[in-house]
């Protein structure tokens, strides 16, 4: 077995346990991590196709490189966006879940206008 | 071939297309530095300045005939990245200029700090989110490549998010956590996506890729898995159902202008790139049993979006529920528009129109709530008896917006329904006319809920003085779906710009 194919299925496993996590579970948190896990393997993912230099016949096409740490800045600053907004949420509610569903029912209970 | 080349190469006016992002940008770096005290002022010095260069974009499309090109640092794709600008584009450009500018004249003095007040986060962060979301949209109709739109849709999704939970109410925070999940769940499945098709293609330029994939359509298995991976993807930030649950509580907690805005613009975005990505990127996969997907969920959407309006206690959830409706006429155009058939281009003009139709009576009727909300206190549809007196410009504008919903002459959504029923019985797919029919129904049913009650007799007690400008403002909008309908054959032609059968036909 030859390092890329490893690589792609440690890649192809990662997506598919972020997936999964993703889907199932209730948990922001365990969401959010689950994020990261499926976006750690979209960029090994990314990594492989560098390697196989599918653009123009280079040993390692360079784009998908800078498309990888691109991604990784983005996945960095939408991980600490939602786990600010679930840190508050447990600041204001002391829980940190999303059930009950009470967006839509607490509408305007003693709120400011 | 030609267009292959002038695709690959800036245009007259390309640089029109990097002023439109950067614009934006620089209010929200701008307003960062200065402080929450100064970034209305410094919105509003660039707000004109914005619509001014979508416009100059819209008419250079037009002049032109050929959409706008212009290659970032002249690095030519598949290394570098473009812009570009065709008919579609433009106007979207332009409806996000006005609709951002109409929400943010209503917001005026609602986040302003008096001298002498020490300052909050909220002003602050209204202004600079607001420019922020402005700059990703520019970058959603005018990328060239899929991963910069990547990148640009998260920028939007990072903007969006917070705008829903300005207030830090429990409630809010909890709906922006749902939205920002759902949307990063969608990103990285369009990421996926955008992997496999670089390695199968090496480019993720949209035009070296169209021509890549109309060469050779199926390479691999990966292109199909991919494309499934993007649009589904794309659909969870659309809210298209079954994948709205997320917008509702997100849409009817958020602050009126940043309602407006998110329902107006945000969702379009990223049906924008579904658009760019079976019609543009490859429409030889686009197969009937992948359209008629597509429209099936509309139709559902359509359906039980209407319905679900209907049953709403509160003012402004019936109108996110109807978003959720009107969001489903947008996928109508897949089965129609997709190939060269004679009722494609109608049937293309019927889905940008609605677009943009939708964009203004929504944004309408969320300010017209807004209005509501700040006079009565609350909008619990059951107490609206008699508002109609102490806010007629609000109802009106909700009126005339819920007009273009229902889809009645004369407004931009009669146009929109209009073009794409015509389509629908000349192709002989007559099941989406009649969704179209039972949904402007249902529509006429909501709105009625609202506006008759409304024009009542009856005395209402008021907690805050009415605001005519921010009533005027929803009116504005409102006239703004009207004035659609009225659209000239012209601006039609506008809109088949860069289509791609269209071009095809040319050459």
């Amino acid at each position: 077995m030859s390092a890329a194919i490893l690589a792609g299925l440690t890649g192809a496993a990662l997506v598919g346990l972020g997936l999964y996590g993703l889907l199932t579970d209730p948990h922001p948190l365990r969401k959010i991590l689950a994020f990261n896990i499926l976006g750690s393997g979209v960029f090994l993912l990314f990594g492989i196709i560098a390697r196989k230099g599918a653009a123009a016949g280079f040993a390692a096409d360079p784009v998908p490189q800078a498309m990888v740490i691109t991604g990784i800045v983005v996945a960095f600053s939408a991980t600490a966006l939602a786990v600010t907004l679930l840190l508050r949420l447990f600041q204001e509610t002391r829980r940190a879940t999303l059930e009950p569903d009470a967006p839509a029912k607490t509408p305007d209970a003693g709120v400011d206008g | 071939m030609l267009a292959m080349a002038l695709a690959l190469a800036t245009t007259g006016g390309g640089y029109l297309l990097v002023l439109a992002v950067i614009v934006p940008v620089i209010g929200m770096l701008l307003s960062l530095v200065v402080g929450g005290r100064h970034a209305e002022r410094i919105a509003f010095a660039l707000m004109p300045a914005g619509l001014g260069l979508a416009l100059a974009i819209a008419i250079e499309v037009w002049v032109t005939g050929q959409p706008l090109v212009y290659i970032l640092g002249g690095w030519p794709p598949p290394l570098g990245i473009a812009l570009r600008a065709d008919g579609f584009s433009a106007v979207m450009l332009v409806t996000a200029a006005l609709v951002i500018a109409a929400a943010g004249y209503f917001a005026r003095g609602g986040f302003a700090t008096p001298p002498g007040v020490a300052e909050k986060r909220a002003p602050l962060a209204f202004w600079t989110l607001l420019q922020g979301l402005w700059a990703a949209l520019a970058v959603v109709f005018l990328g060239g490549d899929l991963f910069n739109l990547y990148v640009a849709l998260e920028l939007l999704t990072f903007a969006a998010v917070p705008l829903v939970c300005l207030d830090g109410r429990p409630e809010t925070l909890a709906a922006a956590l749902r939205y920002l999940l759902f949307a990063l769940f969608g990103s990285v499945l369009y990421l996926l996506g955008a992997a496999l098709l670089y390695g199968t293609y090496g480019t993720l330029d949209i035009v070296l890729l169209a021509d890549r994939t109309a060469a050779e359509p199926l390479v691999a298995p990966a292109v199909g898995f991919a494309a499934g991976l993007m649009t589904a993807g794309l659909l969870a930030k659309t809210a298209l159902f079954p994948l709205h649950l997320w917008l509702p509580p997100a849409h009817a907690n958020a602050p009126p202008p940043a309602s407006a805005v998110l329902s107006a613009l945000v969702v379009k975005a990223s049906f924008f790139l579904i658009v760019r990505l079976w019609f543009d990127v490859m429409p030889g996969l686009a197969s009937a049993a992948v359209t008629t997907l597509l429209a099936a969920l509309g139709a559902a959407a359509i359906l039980f979006g209407s319905v679900l309006a209907l049953r709403q206690a509160r003012l402004k959830l019936l109108i996110a529920y109807s978003t959720v409706a009107q969001i489903g006429y947008l996928f109508l155009m897949f089965p129609l528009a997709i190939g060269g058939h004679p009722w494609s281009a109608e049937a293309w003009s019927g889905g940008v129109m609605q677009t943009l139709s939708h964009a203004f009576a929504k944004a309408a009727m969320f300010l017209a709530a807004g209005v509501v909300y700040e006079q009565l206190g609350h909008d619990r549809i059951a107490e609206l008896r008699g508002i109609g007196r102490a806010m007629p410009m609000a109802i009106f504008a909700f009126g005339l917006g819920g007009l273009s919903l229902m889809g009645l002459p004369p407004s931009g959504g009669f146009a929109a329904k209009w073009l794409l029923m015509q389509a629908s019985v000349e192709s002989g797919q007559w099941a989406w006319a009649v969704v179209m029919l039972v949904g402007g129904l249902l529509a006429g049913g909501y709105v009625y809920r609202v506006v008759a009650p409304a024009l009542d007799r009856a005395t209402v007690a008021l907690k805050a003085p009415a605001s005519r400008r921010r009533e005027a403002v929803a009116l504005a909008l409102a006239l703004g779906a009207v004035l659609l309908g009225f659209a000239p054959p012209e601006f039609f032609d506008l809109l088949q710009i860069g289509r791609p059968v269209a071009m095809a036909a040319l050459r």
